[in-house]
């Protein structure tokens, strides 16, 4: 396989990844702005309701970031090249720290609204879920041998593990339905929400997409150094 | 047709005839199996009263942990020997190397199965005769091999193999477990419509599992 010795990546951060890092620093800026300062406090939930906009893009991200380690999963065991494996550990690296804040941003949520830190709910368990399914991609990874096989046997976990997600979300759900009683959750959702905190909503989203997409960028170059780092360490020895 | 059958039959025949001689997978087992049982029953408080609440998560903690350490040896019997080598050398296809290996697997799990299922109706003063229950366990071993065979395969190029085995294949496997668990507690409940609903679904997962464990199960072979 010859993109098996693709060209070592140089050490120089491009041009793109600099602007793209500008562009987050500053809608980030500017979604914390809005957060704390502009957006009305919510009437029934008080202030913690202001972690929700953190909460959600969090979410969002994280489930970005796995849909990402499964797509370039299939990418690498399809066509073989490195850069979709490099792009798939990145992608999960990143994604187990997001899937940890969103959890806890989660617990911080319910406790006030639902009056607990955690339900079993479908949704919630089925993030718990996917979060430990790319922790244990990452323990694979460390443990697995380095160079194609650890790959592959990452991919296999990539794929599998999101394909497990709305298995797991389904079996949760009827096995809820066996035991009555739970009806705290994401069911008992709050109404919809007025203007300003859409637009909060909105900008927050967009910052942090922007932030993982920096993250994900600087990870996987770095990602293609350590590996080119790896390849030249193996040629010499 | 007939000389896949013949190379399927090899390879369980191999791994059969392997645990005849040594009896290093099928007896233990059983025994940590039974000794699992035992501290479930104490962990879960298991109280005549509660028996229908607490029986069928006994079964199923105890059984996922079963086939944990059966997958932890179901591959590294392969290793020790240099054996992988010589199935990956076999001219027959990656399917059959992972059917052969999935079926020697579920036949060991439930030849522990065949004997536990009766001491474990003993203990809880179940009725001895529940197809349904017996049914619902084999169905969802062979759901959980599915994915089980693989982690197996991958575990064993790994370093800390046994602790990484059970941190894949436990949150990977959880809709197999969640589905016998329903099926168990819905039998021992009494409720025959709900029981009926969950061993379909038990099928269909196995179905899916198969499926994406067979397409996969190539790539961690490798060349």
């Amino acid at each position: 396989m010859p993109s098996a010795y693709d060209a070592t990546p140089s050490g120089a951060v491009p041009i793109w990844e600099r602007l793209l890092l500008g562009a987050t620093g500053s809608t980030l800026l500017a979604s914390l702005a809005l957060i704390f300062l502009w957006v009305p406090t919510d009437v029934n939930l008080g202030v913690v309701q202001r972690v929700f906009y953190f909460h959600v893009p969090l979410a969002w991200t994280a489930f970005l970031a796995f849909g990402i380690v499964f797509v370039a999963s299939i990418a690498y065991l399809w066509k073989g090249s490195e850069r979709w494996d490099s792009l798939a550990y990145a992608s999960a690296e990143i994604g187990v720290v997001l899937g940890a804040l969103m959890l806890a941003t989660g617990s911080i949520w319910a406790r006030p609204v639902w009056g607990v830190w955690w339900t079993w709910s479908p949704r919630l368990t089925t993030s718990l879920i996917l979060w430990l399914i790319y922790l244990g991609y990452l323990l694979l990874r460390a443990y697995a041998p380095k160079g194609p096989q650890g790959a592959r046997f990452g991919a296999v976990l990539g794929i599998i593990g999101f394909l497990d997600v709305p298995i797991v979300y389904l079996s949760v759900q009827w096995w809820r339905d066996l035991h009555p009683g739970q009806v705290i959750g994401p069911q008992a959702e709050p109404g919809a929400l007025e203007g300003p905190m859409v637009v909060t909503l909105l900008v927050s989203l967009l910052a942090f997409t922007l932030l993982f997409a920096s993250l994900l960028a600087f990870r996987y170059r770095l990602r293609r150094l350590e590996d080119g780092l790896e390849r030249m360490r193996y040629a010499r020895a | 047709m007939r000389s896949a059958l013949t190379a399927l039959w090899g390879i369980i025949w191999k791994d059969l005839l392997l645990e005849v001689r040594s009896k290093e997978l099928v007896l233990p087992l059983l025994v940590f199996v039974l000794a699992l049982v035992v501290l479930f029953s104490f962990a879960f408080e298991a109280r005549p009263a509660l028996v229908p609440l607490v029986a069928p998560g006994v079964l199923w903690s105890a059984l996922t942990f079963l086939g944990t350490l059966g997958f932890v040896r179901l591959f590294s019997l392969e290793r020790e020997q240099g054996g992988l080598e010589g199935l990956l050398t076999c001219p027959v296809p990656r399917s059959l190397i992972y059917a052969g290996k999935l079926l020697a697997g579920v036949l060991f799990l439930v030849g522990v199965e065949v004997v536990l299922l009766p001491i474990f109706s003993a203990l809880f003063n179940l009725p001895f005769l529940l197809p349904r229950l017996w049914l619902a366990t084999f169905l969802a071993t062979l759901g959980f091999c599915a994915v089980g065979v693989v982690f197996s395969a991958m575990a064993v190029h790994t370093r800390a193999r046994e602790v990484l085995l059970p941190v894949l294949f436990f949150p990977v496997a959880l809709p197999a477990i969640i589905a016998g668990l329903a099926t168990t507690s819905a039998i021992l409940k009494n409720e025959p419509e709900t029981a009926g609903r969950w061993l379909s679904l038990t099928l269909a997962f196995d179905i899916l599992y198969l499926v994406v464990g067979g397409a996969l199960f190539d790539y961690i072979l490798g060349e």
